[in-house]
Parts: structure tokens; C-alpha cells; sequence
């Protein structure tokens, strides 16, 4: 695991506190910092060099003295500055005056061309397009099938034939014009940047066809190499826009930093997840966060309302708050949680936890205890554990597997967390939910974890 | 909004509990988790080889009905061999890493180029050096200490001059990809107890194509092949696969989409079994690491290859040379899913370094054994040391 940004700073500014006034050298050492987060989270050497120095230029000039916290300001000027570049003018797409509009996906071997072609394929048909798929990957075995069997699941008709790319390319044409479909995909075969032949071909498509928009299809977990593959794409092609493919990964992304800046084209698509629709617009502001290892409370978010029952999850929250939340609550609200995915990955997404929680190794088979101690219980015991007697005890240990101390301790943690929860809800929850975040968030930042874990051992 | 609340708080909490029963767990040191197989790479060859035959497909008529075989190789398998093989063969030569490589080290010879230049060593050189190392995916703490090492040296007066600088940073390189055994296991055995080699990876690494490879070269050396295509997910992976299978002359075992992979590789297993087969791969979906859900699925699978006859003798992962920092990771969690034995890099022969792989080996100690250099049969090749820093070196 990387620390985050503000772990790293957090040693500088120690020392810098009651000094007041940053020296030349704290600025150096800082900076080196900010370098170091960047290309571990693989952002080009190059443009972390001109990202590093811009952000100089803003630090020096910045009264960082006069601030509560310099090491908040400093990440504040290095978010912003990721934003506006990963930012800047977005794109729009116009429809061509005479159908249909024709737009090209090209990348590398294993970008995910095919894939995003027809979750773009999706994502106009949700604007209300009729699409035209057309398969000129002639190259790759079975590119074509795939692409068939994925224009049957979204219900978008697929045109190849055998033969040449370019030839079947501009026959794919000619058919959406028969057809009277207004938007053409044509996804062509992957290929190594610099090998010259399959350039050529995908040249020869792009003049064939005259694309509307021309797509580069680009892997979020892209090294250094990145920004040769965009630029030797963006000589022959002109991108026009980036599709960040594989960013429901854990990769920190710095690969869509590094393409943003050295081909001035806007990132348009990301693809979060392996069914169709998990392909949106792309959001500078979280992609910034996520370079620096700051945390994607955003996404955090977003899984989370897909993961959970909304109203089940509302209603919980509710109980939570007012102390009535169960051991049965508790259960369920864990098999949703699983369902955002493996646990470790989510306490990285969670900004300001405590350092000692980010480093531990967890899987999610380490909850299986707890759910077999509580399926072990009756119902009534499950809303009343405070009904658990001696006998009770070892009836849960023997169903459970697990020994009585485990229990104990299960129930004692559970009705501790259930008093933090009624103080909390006591602290008056307004409807403004966005606004209380942040305490929450402290709390598990500034005293490591709620009051609920005592005496929480770490390792 | 207020359910929102519930995310973090069950988050927080669900968490706090995993740290208790893990630190129970490690106090106690009772591991729970079962320990899935008996570690087979490390077992002892047995005295009694059995060497492979060569075509010992075409020998065996006897095919036992297998359930998940939708739709088998239906012309005999030798016809395809006999015209596709050794076509593409013939012309097989080992390429050398410095010819496929020159893509990659374009981008580093300025940077030495800048060194040797100079009398002396000066900060710039320092700088130069780091910024190769970065551009290669080497990775900041691994470049680190490469040149902190160094640094001492040239300190010391160990090393005095740019080139002698260069030579020293390149054993240092070849040092620590050094003493590790990249053979592919096969262990002979019965003939109803085949080998198996797994394939994971993360989507898009190449891993049906990998296969495709593997299983010609395989087939070339005399043994005889099946590919199971585990890869029930993606659209026509099977395809791909059959297509494969054709080409390489191996025999093909296929689910249908969106079925278990499990029972597909263990049907794939069953049949090789049955019919003297000597060796199975197993083709995966591929599978972002961090998505709880697809390990446990991959979890499994690993756990009833070695439930049948087969012998899993080697789990490869199968890592695009393309990759940054990010292949740490996906090495870490792929290793602890599934056991994994050895790495195959591949698309070396295009424009990325493939620097991660020194992170792989020194953190995880899991040895690199395959590198793809070219999109023929023969360009998948046993990894080098030497070759690969001296390819990325070369002027």
C-alpha cells in the first residue's frame, strides 16, 4: 500500500510547526514529496517533472504561514492543479448534420476496445441513438464473435465480414446509411503503438471512414509507457477524446494524468466495472484525489448506492441511530457491504483512516466469524443480546464453531457500538446528512477509531 | 442521505471486527484459512518417469462422453497438426531479447547516452540514471535503492568513471533478478494423472493468446495438449481459445457461457485424464484483482483443479509488460488467491520497459519464467536476466 499524500507531509510539517515561514529547503523536501506520490501512482516522469514545478511556482507564492495547516493547503494547491488539468474543456458531443456519426475506437492489444465499444454502443443508445456496430478487429481470434455476442446483449445490430479491415470498415458505412442508424462505432484490432503495419491500417480506416470523433481506448493501470502510446496514436489519428478503460481496478491512474497532458485531449469516458453500464462521463475532480492515494469517498459513494438497498439501508440507519439497530441489522447491512467489494479495497477508498488500519491485511474471510456467531443465535437473542446467558453462550459457541470468549466479546463490542451510535444519534441529525460527514470522518482520523473499539489491538 | 451514514459506520465497524478475529487468529496461530493444496511445485519428481509420447493424442480413440463439452474438436485432432503446426514452426528461432526490445529502450538510450557523454560523474548523471529507471516502471523505491548503492560506491571510488557507472548498475539489475529457477514444472507421472497448468491474470494481459503459445510450443516438444476454456465470461473467449487449440494441435474442452468455470476446468482435466493427455491448460476470466467476488470465484477454481486426477504443477500470472506500479499489487493478490508459481510478461516487444517485473521478484520472490517478444508462437520465449538488461542497455 502507498501512504497517502498527507502521511507523507505529515512528518515535514511536524517539524516545520512554530517556524512559521517555509525555507527553500522544506519547500524542496516537500516537493519531492508531491514527485514521489505522482510517480508511484505512475504518472509520466516527464509531466510529474512540469506538474512539480507549476506547483512550485503556487506553493512559494502561497502565505503558507499564515495558514492553520500548511500540509492541508499544500494538498489543496496540488488537487486543484491535478483538476485542472485532468479538467479543462470537456467534451461534447455533436451529432453529424448528416447521419450517421461515425466515431473510431482505437488502443492498444488488451485495452478493451471491443468491451468499450459496446458500452459506448450503450451509452448512445441511452441518448436515444440507433448504433451501428462494426467489427474491423480482423486480427484477434474471435474478436468479431465477441463483439456479436455483446451487440446481442445491448440490442445493437454488429456488421463484419471477413477480408480486409478497411474494405469491411467502409461497408459498415454504407450499411448504417442503408439502415438509417445514426451513430456508427467501428472497433478495430489492437495493436503494439509503434508497430508501423497496423498503424498503416488504422490509418488507412480513419481515412476510409472519416471519423466524427476518434477514441483512444487506454488501461488505467498503464506504467510510464502511456504517453508514447498517445502520442504515437495522436500523430496518425488525432484523438479526440480518451476513454480510461479498467478504472474500477485499484490502480492509482496516473496514466490519465499523463495522456490529458501530453495530447491536450479531454478524458471523456471511464469504465467502472465489467457489466455494460458501468461506463460514465469522466470526473476530473475524483481522478485528482485518487492519483494523490487521497481516497475516493465519491466512488466510495457510488458503489455503496449500488451495492445497498437504499430503503432497507435508510431504514437501518435509522434504527441505527436511535439505538434499536440489531445483530439481524448488522448482518445484513454486512452481506451488502461485501457486495462493494473486498474490505481492504474499500478502507483505501475511505480517506482519514488511521494509518495502522490502511497497512492491515484483511479479507474478507476474517468477517466470516462474526456472520457464523450471529447465525448461530435465534432470532430473539439476535435483537436482544443482552439476553445471552451462560447456556445461551454455549449453545452460540457449539452452532458457531467459535469459542465462548468470542462471543463475549462479539456481544460486549456490539452493544458498545449501539450506545456510540444512540449518541450520535442525539447529536441532532439535520436533514443536511452531507454536512456531518466530515465529523464522522475525523473521528475515525483524529482518535483512531470510535468509541466503539476500546481497546482495539493492532498489530 | 442518511443511509450514507450507515456505509462508513458499518464499514468502520465490520472492519473493527475483521482486525479482532484476525489478531485472535495470529495470537492463537491457528490459521484458519485452509491452506487450499498441498503445495505441488515443490513436490519431489517421481523416480519412475514416464516420459510423454509424442502424438499420444492421435493414439487414443476412446473418448468418454464429458457433460460440459458442448462442442469438442470434431475432425480427428492430427489433420489439424499435421497442416497448421508445423508451419508456423519451421521458421521458429529464439528472437533475441535486443532485436524485440528496441522499442522499449529507445526511451532509455538518451539517458545513457547523456551519461557516457560526460567525463565525469555529476549530478546530472545521477539524474539521468533516475529518470531511465522511472521511464523503465522500475518504480521509485527500487530506483532508489539501486542508485543510493551505487552512490557509495562512486563515493568511495569503488567506481570512477560513466561507464564504469553503467556496467555496475547493470549487474546490480541483473543481481536481483538473479538465482531463481524459470523452468515451466512439468512432472511426469501416469498416464491418467496429467499436469495442469492454470492461467490468471487481469483482463486484457493476453492470457487466451498466452495459452495459444504455450500449448504449440508444448505440443512441439511431444506432449500432448488440452485447453480448457475456463473462461466462461467474455464474450467468445472460447472461440478464441478453439481457434488456438486448432492451431497449437490440442484438444479443446468448452462450457457454455456464463457457466461454472470450475466444472469446465475439471472436465478439461477428467477427459485428459481419461485419455492419456499429459498436460491441461486452463484458461481463466480475467479479473480485476481487487473485486472480492471474481477471487473467490478464481479461489475455487485452483482448489478443484487439484481435486481430480490433475496435478496443478504450475499457476502462471500473466502480466501485460505495460503495466506500472500497479503490477505489484496485482502479482500480491493473485499470489494469494491462487498460489501463484511463476509470471509471464507479455508485449515486451512493444514500447514499455517492463520495469515491474523487478518489484515482482524482489518483494514477492516470484519468479519470472515466460516474456512475450512477438506475436508468433516462437516469441514467446524463457525470461533472461541477462538478456533483458543488457537488451535495455544496449546502445
Amino acid at each position: 500500500m502507498f501512504d497517502t499524500l498527507s502521511d507523507r507531509f505529515d512528518g515535514i510539517f511536524k517539524r516545520l510547526k512554530g517556524k512559521g515561514r517555509l525555507t527553500d529547503g522544506d519547500v524542496d523536501e516537500v516537493l519531492r514529496e508531491i514527485r514521489t506520490a505522482l510517480l508511484e501512482a505512475d504518472v509520466n516522469v516527464g509531466v510529474a517533472r512540469d506538474v512539480v514545478a507549476r506547483i512550485r511556482e503556487q506553493a512559494v507564492g502561497a502565505k503558507l504561514s499564515q495558514a492553520l495547516d500548511p500540509s492541508q493547503q499544500i494538498i489543496k494547491i496540488v488537487n486543484t492543479e491535478l483538476t485542472n488539468i485532468l479538467g479543462g474543456q470537456t467534451l461534447k458531443i455533436t451529432y453529424a448534420g448528416r447521419p450517421p456519426t461515425v466515431v473510431l475506437m482505437a488502443g492498444l492489444q488488451g485495452s478493451g476496445k471491443t468491451t468499450n465499444s459496446a458500452k459506448l454502443a450503450k451509452w448512445f443508445k441511452s441518448q436515444g441513438r440507433q448504433v451501428l456496430m462494426v467489427g474491423a478487429d480482423l486480427q484477434r481470434p474471435a474478436a468479431v464473435e465477441q463483439l456479436r455476442t455483446l451487440g446481442r446483449q445491448i440490442d445493437v445490430p454488429v456488421f463484419s465480414e471477413p477480408g480486409d479491415p478497411v474494405t469491411t470498415a467502409m461497408r459498415g458505412l454504407a450499411e448504417a446509411r442503408r439502415l438509417g442508424r445514426d451513430v456508427l462505432i467501428v472497433d478495430t484490432a489492437g495493436r503494439l503503438a509503434i508497430d508501423a503495419e497496423m498503424m498503416e491500417q488504422v490509418r488507412q480506416i480513419n481515412e476510409a471512414i472519416t471519423p466524427n470523433y476518434t477514441f483512444l481506448v487506454i488501461d488505467a493501470m498503464t506504467g510510464q509507457d502511456a504517453v508514447g502510446v498517445a502520442e504515437a496514436f495522436h500523430q496518425t489519428l488525432a484523438i479526440d477524446g480518451v476513454i480510461l478503460s479498467k478504472l474500477d481496478g485499484d490502480a492509482r491512474g496516473g496514466a490519465a494524468l499523463s495522456v490529458k497532458e501530453v495530447i491536450g485531449r479531454p478524458i471523456a469516458f471511464a469504465s467502472t466495472g465489467e457489466k455494460l453500464d458501468a461506463f460514465e462521463q469522466f470526473h476530473p475532480d475524483r481522478m485528482a484525489s485518487r492519483i494523490l492515494g487521497m481516497g475516493d469517498m465519491l466512488t466510495l459513494i457510488e458503489q455503496a448506492e449500488k451495492a445497498f438497498e437504499k430503503d432497507s439501508a435508510e431504514e437501518a440507519a435509522e434504527r441505527m441511530l436511535s439505538g434499536e439497530f440489531t445483530l439481524d441489522d448488522f448482518l445484513e447491512q454486512m452481506q451488502q457491504l461485501k457486495k462493494m467489494g473486498p474490505i481492504s479495497g474499500l478502507l483505501g477508498m475511505m480517506p482519514g483512516m488511521p494509518k495502522e488500519l490502511k497497512g492491515a491485511k484483511i479479507s474478507d474471510d476474517d468477517l466470516k466469524p462474526v456472520e457464523a456467531i450471529i447465525r448461530s443465535m435465534t432470532p430473539l437473542e439476535r435483537r436482544k443480546p443482552e439476553l445471552i446467558n451462560g447456556s445461551r453462550r454455549n449453545r452460540i459457541a457449539a452452532g458457531s464453531g467459535r469459542s465462548v470468549g468470542e462471543i463475549n466479546r462479539l456481544v460486549k463490542q456490539f452493544s458498545e457500538m449501539q450506545k456510540m451510535m444512540k449518541r450520535m444519534g442525539g447529536m441532532q441529525v439535520g436533514k443536511k446528512g452531507k454536512k456531518k460527514m466530515p465529523s464522522m470522518l475525523g473521528m475515525a482520523k483524529g482518535g483512531g477509531l470510535p468509541a466503539g473499539f476500546p481497546d482495539m489491538p493492532f498489530n | 442521505m442518511l443511509w450514507i451514514y450507515i456505509v462508513l459506520i458499518a464499514v468502520v465497524l465490520v472492519f473493527g471486527f475483521g482486525v479482532v478475529a484476525l489478531n485472535r487468529r495470529r495470537s492463537t496461530g491457528t490459521l484458519q484459512r485452509p491452506s487450499t493444496a498441498p503445495s505441488i511445485t515443490t513436490a519431489t519428481r517421481p523416480s519412475g518417469t514416464i516420459l510423454p509420447k509424442a502424438g499420444s493424442i492421435a493414439t487414443t480413440g476412446v473418448a468418454p462422453p464429458v457433460e460440459t463439452t458442448e462442442a469438442p474438436v470434431t475432425e480427428p485432432e492430427t489433420t489439424v497438426v499435421d497442416e497448421v503446426v508445423p508451419a508456423e514452426l519451421e521458421s521458429f528461432e529464439r528472437p533475441r531479447f535486443r532485436d524485440r526490445m528496441s522499442k522499449s529502450r529507445a526511451a532509455l538510450v538518451g539517458a545513457f547516452a547523456g551519461v557516457r557523454g560526460r567525463s565525469g560523474i555529476t549530478d546530472e548523471t545521477w539524474d539521468d540514471l533516475e529518470e531511465a529507471l522511472l521511464r523503465a516502471d522500475v518504480g521509485v523505491r527500487i530506483t532508489d535503492e539501486l542508485l543510493s548503492g551505487l552512490r557509495v560506491r562512486v563515493k568511495s571510488k569503488e567506481i570512477a568513471d560513466p561507464n564504469a557507472l553503467l556496467t555496475a548498475l547493470q549487474a546490480e539489475m541483473i543481481d536481483r533478478l538473479g538465482h531463481r529457477e524459470r523452468e515451466l514444472v512439468f512432472e511426469p507421472g501416469p498416464s491418467d494423472e496429467p499436469n495442469v497448468w492454470l492461467f490468471v491474470g487481469v483482463n486484457g494481459v493476453g492470457k487466451t493468446t498466452t495459452i495459444g503459445k504455450v500449448g504449440a510450443q508444448q505440443h512441439q516438444a511431444g506432449r500432448s495438449v488440452l485447453m480448457a476454456a475456463g473462461d466462461t465470461f467474455r464474450a467468445a473467449a472460447a472461440e478464441q481459445l478453439g481457434t488456438w487449440a486448432e492451431r497449437a494441435g490440442a484438444e479443446l474442452v468448452r462450457g457454455s457461457e456464463g457457466g461454472d468455470p470450475s466444472s469446465v476446468i475439471y472436465d478439461g482435466i477428467e477427459k485428459a485424464s481419461a485419455r492419456g493427455i499429459d498436460l491441461v491448460l486452463a484458461d481463466t476470466a480475467g479479473r480485476l484483482h481487487n473485486k472480492s467476488n471474481l477471487m473467490e470465484e478464481l479461489k475455487k477454481v485452483r482448489r478443484v483443479a487439484s481435486k481430480g486426477k490433475g496435478r496443478v504443477t504450475e499457476v502462471l500470472l500473466v502480466i501485460d509488460a505495460t503495466t506500472g506500479q500497479n503490477g505489484l499489487t496485482q502479482a500480491r493478490e493473485f499470489r494469494e488467491a491462487t498460489e501463484v508459481t511463476g509470471i509471464v510478461l507479455t508485449k515486451l516487444d512493444g514500447s514499455a520497459k517492463g520495469g515491474i517485473v523487478f518489484a515482482i521478484e524482489t518483494e514477492l520472490g516470484l519468479p519470472i519464467k515466460l516474456v512475450g517478444l512477438g506475436e508468433t508462437i516462437g516469441d514467446l520465449v524463457e525470461f533472461d536476466p541477462t538478456e533483458f538488461i543488457e537488451a535495455l542497455f544496449a546502445e
